[in-house]
């Protein structure tokens, strides 16, 4: 059985389905912040495969951009759920809801 | 002549801007009374100087003047265009000259009203209305002006507003005028759709294209009789004929000026202006003619049967005015267009003379009642929200040694039952309020005299012409006359002659009205000798070659390329009948006035006394004004307010506010639903998004 680009594809698709997935279902925003990592790299995934398959490194240099924002995004974000904490000593989503009209 | 009808037309409107302004916010301005005064006169002398040096130069031909474009929708394209011909040109004089001697008068009449400056801006704002009513040269600018008038008659009634029957009677006039002002945009919008629907081109209601053959000829008979019905209407609002005279003998709750101005010499005569401007279109409408003739006859009589009754001076007069409209209707309605506007100048001349010499007479009066009151002879009298009740000794209204009066109430300075014998205080007043009221009875050869006899004759002539219904005219028109002789002969005797009848009379004297007020007072006897002059009929030009043949006619009439036009008979009265019918009208005159000398002039109030007992029930009829104001009072203003305040105040409550609340209190309800999706919770807000995105590309990809 041939590994095409089909394969790789699909499993992109389903790691970026389980990451969106995660950012709706979990209550844990550390858990949150995991599963937009998760689609981070599902999206490295395609770009890598198309890359291979098309021969233009374009792609693959996308991959760093993307890598280098999501390191940031992450520790962006984990320095917001550490000033929530502090504010309200939890990090279940559910209860923060200011925003509620 | 661009620039000419400018300096006819700004003047009032910029003085009468700027001495609003200044007066409004510059408060030491106020005192300036002959800078005021004397900008506003200025602002009328100018116009009249102006108009007499073209005067002298236009014959015939009418010159439009146009400015710029008013409106322009469709096929309607109205300009502020202006015409000069001698109609709009005597008008302009008459306006402007009797307009200027009475801005003389008011400065002296005035004098110390904390109001001066306001009033002298509405005169020049009401002299500006007033010449655009009478140069304009298309019914929508003759309707500004129109409305103007109307308008500034509304803010003078009311200029002492503080008192609530003056506003009230402000009131009324606007509300009355509106109603013929309703029949005018009426007619306005007949003639419109009426000429556009034949024509594709622009049309503006100007004269020009109005009264030419073409459009007359091929407008309808049937829309030229409801639309010169429907201008009567307008006139009869405007010119207080029945049945929307009410207003005018509330208007005298105004200053007198304001009487002799616009309740006399101006404003009301718009309506005969506007038939005569219109006489080529009237003349199609025989049935509308004998129509305004007939209701002008009526109100001529009917006011006069009212004026005998009258107390108070200046309600003597307004009825007056009302039944030498009533003449002058009927003049416009026997087709004699160009008399009647010769009746207009005549009138002007002495009725404004007549109202001035009250005014002059009231402002006698109120020094006497000062004085008076003073010295504890009569009740102090306060004006409404003055603060003088506690300054009032015990004494001064000790009911012992007050005079009573014989009316109920304070001391009314303009009723005659507490004047007579003025003669020999006010001589000027007294001999020029005598010629004005020997013009008006019409004896000859003062000005009253030429133009009623002419009115007359017109009747008889259109009578003599197989119009039957004209001979009742004139008979009604000769028992006015001779009422009208009486009733003003009543006037100055109880004036001016016999006894003084006021409270302490012999301590207690007037005095003579400074020149400012006396001046016009002479110039207006004056023209009213030499007014009638402009008229001499045909008969007596030949009889008397050195009298001018009436110029008027030659000025005016289409016989002569006037804009008046004229109607033509068969069938002339013979000279010797023409002859009896001047004697006549010198007869009853004289007679009228023999008759109030010998009842009023020898027997003073008791005259008044017989008269009551003479006429019975009638008395009552005519001194209760025939009851109109409650017939109108009862039949339409009642259910009006009843009407609203039953039905359409609940309805406006229940229905229209409850449906406006209604609406808020639905979107209210419904945002009270959908706040829920507020959640607050950011992964409902991702939820969405994702929906939204998938929603987006199932689009993309099947549609």
């Amino acid at each position: 059985m041939e590994l095409t680009l089909n394969w790789y594809l699909s499993l992109s698709a389903v790691l970026f389905t389980i990451g969106v997935l995660g950012v709706l279902l979990r209550r844990n925003a550390i858990v949150i912040l995991l599963a937009v990592e998760l689609m981070l790299n599902a999206v490295n995934l395609t770009l890598v495969a198309l890359s291979q398959s098309f021969g233009d490194v374009d792609g693959q240099i996308l991959v760093f951009f993307v890598m280098s924002v999501a390191a940031a995004e992450a520790a962006v974000g984990l320095a917001i759920v550490i000033a929530i904490y502090r504010n309200k000593l939890t990090v279940n989503v559910d209860e923060i809801n200011l925003f509620r009209g | 002549m661009h620039s000419l009808v400018q300096l006819i037309l700004l003047p009032p409107l910029f003085v009468a801007a700027f001495n609003g302004m200044m007066g409004l916010f510059a408060p030491g301005y106020r005192k300036n009374e002959w800078l005021i005064g004397g900008l506003a006169t200025a602002a009328v002398v100018v116009p009249f100087a102006v108009t007499v040096s073209i005067f002298l130069g236009v014959h015939g031909e009418a010159e439009v003047v146009r400015y710029f474009t008013w409106m322009a929708a469709g096929q309607l394209e109205v300009d502020f265009a202006y015409r000069i011909d001698p109609l709009s040109l005597l008008m302009t004089l008459i306006v402007t000259g009797v307009g200027a001697l009475i801005h003389l008068y008011s400065i002296g009449y005035m004098h110390e009203d904390p109001g001066f400056w306001r009033f002298f801006a509405y005169l020049n704002l009401f002299i500006f209305a007033m010449l655009n009513l009478v140069l304009a040269e298309n019914l929508p600018v003759l309707f500004l002006g129109w409305e103007g008038v109307g308008l500034c008659s509304y803010l003078l009634i009311g200029f002492w507003y503080a008192d609530l029957k003056n506003s009230a009677a402000a009131n009324k006039a606007f509300i009355v005028n509106r109603i013929g002002d309703f029949a005018f945009l009426l007619a306005m919008f007949i003639l419109f759709a009426a000429v556009t629907g034949r024509t594709d081109g622009a049309f503006g209601l100007d004269f020009t294209t109005l009264l030419s053959a073409d459009t007359l000829g091929a407008l309808g008979s049937g829309t030229i009789l409801a639309v010169v019905l429907l201008f009567f209407v307008g006139a009869t609002g405007k010119s207080a004929q029945i049945p929307l005279f009410v207003w005018l003998p509330d208007a005298m709750a105004g200053p007198t000026p304001v009487s002799a101005l616009i309740h006399a010499a101006t404003m009301v005569t718009s309506g005969l202006y506007l038939l005569a401007r219109l006489s080529p279109m009237v003349l199609e409408a025989p049935g509308a003619m004998a129509v305004i003739a007939v209701v002008g006859a009526l109100t001529a009589i009917m006011a006069a049967t009212i004026a005998i009754t009258q107390n108070d001076i200046k309600k003597v007069l307004a009825y007056s005015t009302v039944s030498q409209l009533g003449f002058m209707f009927m003049a416009a309605g026997v087709g004699a267009f160009f008399v009647s506007i010769f009746h207009v100048m005549t009138h002007a001349f002495f009725k404004a003379c007549l109202f001035l010499g009250s005014g002059s007479v009231i402002h006698a009066m109120h020094h006497v009642e000062h004085e008076l009151a003073h010295k504890g002879r009569i009740p102090h009298h306060h004006k409404p929200g003055s603060d003088q009740a506690h300054l009032d000794s015990e004494a001064t209204q000790d009911p012992l040694r007050t005079d009573p009066l014989p009316y109920d109430g304070p001391f009314d300075a303009q009723d005659m039952r507490t004047m007579g014998g003025l003669r020999k205080y006010m001589p000027t007043t007294a001999l020029t309020f005598l010629v004005a009221t020997l013009a008006i009875a019409g004896i000859p050869p003062l000005a009253g005299f030429f133009s009623k006899d002419e009115i007359l004759f017109m009747a008889f002539q259109h009578g003599y012409n197989d119009h039957a219904w004209a001979y009742l005219v004139w008979g009604i028109g000769i028992v006015t006359a001779i009422l009208t002789a009486v009733y003003m002969g009543r006037a100055y005797f109880l004036t001016f002659e016999g006894r003084e009848r006021w409270p302490d009379a012999f301590d207690t004297k007037p005095h003579e009205s400074p020149w400012t007020m006396t001046l016009p007072l002479v110039v207006l006897a004056v023209l009213s000798v030499v007014g009638g002059f402009f008229g001499v009929p045909a008969l007596l030009h030949e009889a008397l070659p050195f009298l001018p043949e009436s110029w008027i006619h030659h000025w005016l009439g289409a016989d002569y390329g006037g804009p008046v036009a004229e109607p033509h008979y068969e069938r002339h009265v013979p000279h010797a009948t023409e002859w009896m019918l001047l004697g006549l009208g010198a007869a009853i005159a004289v007679a009228g006035v023999f008759i109030a000398w010998t009842q009023w002039g020898r027997r003073g109030l008791d005259a008044d006394r017989a008269l009551s007992r003479r006429l019975g029930l009638f008395f009552g009829l005519f001194s209760r004004k025939y009851f109109v104001d409650e017939i109108y009072d009862g039949a339409v203003v009642r259910p009006v307010v009843e009407g609203s305040r039953n039905v359409l105040a609940p309805f406006d409550q229940k229905n229209v506010d409850g449906a406006v609340n209604g609406v808020a209190r639905m979107m209210r309800g419904l945002a009270g639903r959908l706040r829920v999706v507020q959640t607050g919770v950011v992964q409902n807000y991702a939820l969405a998004l994702v929906l939204g995105v998938v929603v987006v590309v199932a689009l993309m990809l099947f549609v």
